[in-house]
């Protein structure tokens, strides 16, 4: 009985810490569909006959930032700089497990090492160097990100190929496997929740990176942090009107992809802490 | 694994080459620009520990940064994991709604720092509008603001560490410690938060971390406003960059400065609390 009051008290605040938690986004998405002026004045009004202008906010929006142009980039971006650090890093990390020398323990050392350095270390060398290189480009970046985070993955991958069976791969090796063929039919498969995990990590920094791309691309290409940053400019006044629609487009793709791979995200995100 | 190790340039060159020209490069000159005056990299000359010197001496925006940093830092790691702990708790009593509760509280921590940023300035700046002031009229509500921003983005990622963490736990050494009469709160603090510490430790420096390297929200929020004083150290490290000609080799120093204590720090939390780690 005492355990129903309880849990009947502990569900009333839950459900009110729930709406504390939503309240931000929903008053954003009620602005966006505000006149600009009402929208610091009366942040927390739903719009009145008055104040409220539809979809304009959302039209100026798209004009002054090239939104979808910026959503194409990010995009592009994320996902084929999360291929290549799946890729890439789950083989580097059966390498560095399977074959023990002095270079591959320094590699892993120095990989392990690179996690705890925070960006502004190497923020200005970095864009020089990929500016050097002729690195400063949507491919470019690519490999930039798969440099930054091949720490944190190659780190992942590594802990998991440990509890490999080595006797599987004995086996497809007996069987005439080249290295390639026993990684790719044999422990790239086995690693999959790892893989699954360094994905949607990765997805999330490199989809809400700001800074890096800024200093990198930022001139020629924008992605959607550096479009919404773009729109507070650098002198005058903000239109609230489409910085509120731009913050909502923004938002949308994040939770539909929320909705969508909930499981795997919430999953990840334990088995990373675990093993970082 | 003989025939692995001729494979060596397939498996290891890609990241390899990516890590040098990312990481370890810019890494290393970083180290060496430290010490030198420069404007274009190619430049540079040797300075020896001036600019470390200086940044104590002429510039006094470090230390302040620093200063703001380390309070809001000490802060948010109480109250993110206090909060996030608490939720935990009760979001592991199988209460109605539990999966839904979930799926809310970690929203936040998907949308970018820049995003978050605008979000809550509009909040804040929404409330202090009726009293006629805004978020950069003091530098007290931009570090409060900061405070709530990232206490709101980073509940819901340490709640999901912490609820893996006590679902870990079995049953029956909390049922023991029942027979044995202990009540709910000496449960909560012998047994509970003892087998929780793995958790713990990673929320320590997930949360210390973050906190020390906001940057995103920070420009967003606030940009330092009013007259730099919510600035914290990533921001002071940008801005000397690029904000101010003739800086770079200050910039540089300051920010191996920053990756020193990130490092100090966060390694002797993890040395700390790892060993009130137990067994269960």
């Amino acid at each position: 009985m005492a355990k129903r009051i309880y849990d009947t008290l502990i569900f009333i605040v839950l459900l009110f810490l729930s709406l504390v938690f939503i309240a931000p986004v929903l008053i954003v998405v009620i602005n966006s569909f505000k006149l600009k002026f009402s929208i610091a004045t009366e942040p927390f009004l739903l719009p009145t006959a008055q104040t409220f202008i539809g979809f304009s906010n959302y039209a100026e929006g798209l004009r002054t930032t090239d939104f979808l142009s910026a959503f194409g980039w990010s995009l592009f971006i994320t996902v084929f700089s999360v291929l290549a650090i799946v890729l890439f890093t789950s083989m580097t990390a059966w390498y560095i497990v399977r074959v023990k020398t002095v270079f591959t323990t320094l590699l892993y050392y120095s990989l392990v090492f690179s996690m705890i350095v925070p960006f502004q270390m190497v923020m200005f060398t970095m864009s020089k160097t990929a500016n050097v290189l002729g690195l400063d480009n949507p491919l470019g970046i690519i490999l930039i990100y798969l440099g930054f985070g091949a720490g944190l993955a190659t780190f992942m991958f590594t802990g998991f190929v440990k509890s490999v069976p080595l006797g599987i791969e004995e086996a497809a090796t007996i069987d005439g496997c080249t290295p390639l063929g026993t990684f790719f039919k044999i422990v790239f498969p086995i690693l999959k929740p790892t893989t699954i995990t360094v994905a949607i990590l990765n997805a999330m920094w490199i989809w809400n990176d700001y800074l890096l791309p800024y200093l990198v691309i930022g001139n020629d290409y924008k992605t959607i942090p550096i479009a919404i940053q773009y729109l507070k400019g650098g002198y005058g006044s903000v239109d609230m009107g489409a910085m509120m629609a731009m913050l909502v487009l923004s938002i949308i793709p994040v939770v539909v992809f929320y909705l969508f791979c909930q499981k795997y995200i919430i999953k990840g995100v334990a088995a990373g802490a675990v093993k970082g | 694994m003989k025939s692995l190790k001729r494979y060596s340039v397939v498996f290891v060159m890609p990241t390899l080459i990516a890590f040098i020209i990312a990481f370890a490069v810019p890494f290393v000159l970083g180290l060496f620009l430290s010490f030198t005056e420069f404007r274009t990299v190619s430049d540079a000359q040797f300075v020896g520990f001036s600019n470390y010197i200086r940044i104590f001496t002429q510039d006094k925006t470090f230390l302040n940064s620093l200063w703001f940093t380390v309070k809001f830092a000490v802060i948010s790691v109480v109250t993110i994991n206090l909060f996030a702990f608490v939720l935990a708790i009760m979001l592991t009593r199988d209460v109605f709604g539990t999966r839904l509760f979930r799926t809310v509280f970690f929203m936040p921590n998907l949308i970018g720092g820049i995003v978050l940023g605008y979000i809550w300035q509009l909040i804040i700046n929404g409330v202090l509008f009726n009293f006629g002031y805004s978020i950069t009229t003091n530098a007290s509500y931009g570090f409060w603001g900061l405070v709530i921003l990232m206490n709101w983005q980073m509940i819901g990622y340490m709640m999901i560490i912490y609820i893996a963490g006590l679902s870990n736990i079995p049953t029956d050494i909390i049922e023991a410690s029942k027979v044995d009469g202990a009540g709910w709160f000496t449960t909560l603090f012998r047994v509970t938060i003892p087998s929780c510490m793995p958790s713990i430790t990673i929320c320590l420096f997930l949360t210390i971390t973050n906190s020390f390297k906001l940057f995103d929200q920070n420009l967003a929020l606030t940009a330092g406003a009013p007259g730099g004083r919510t600035r914290m150290v990533a921001l002071d490290i940008y801005e000397t960059f690029y904000g101010r000609i003739g800086f770079e080799g200050i910039g540089q120093a300051k920010s191996v400065i920053f990756f020193l204590l990130v490092a100090v720090i966060s390694l002797t939390q993890l040395i700390l609390t790892r060993r009130k780690e137990v067994e269960i």
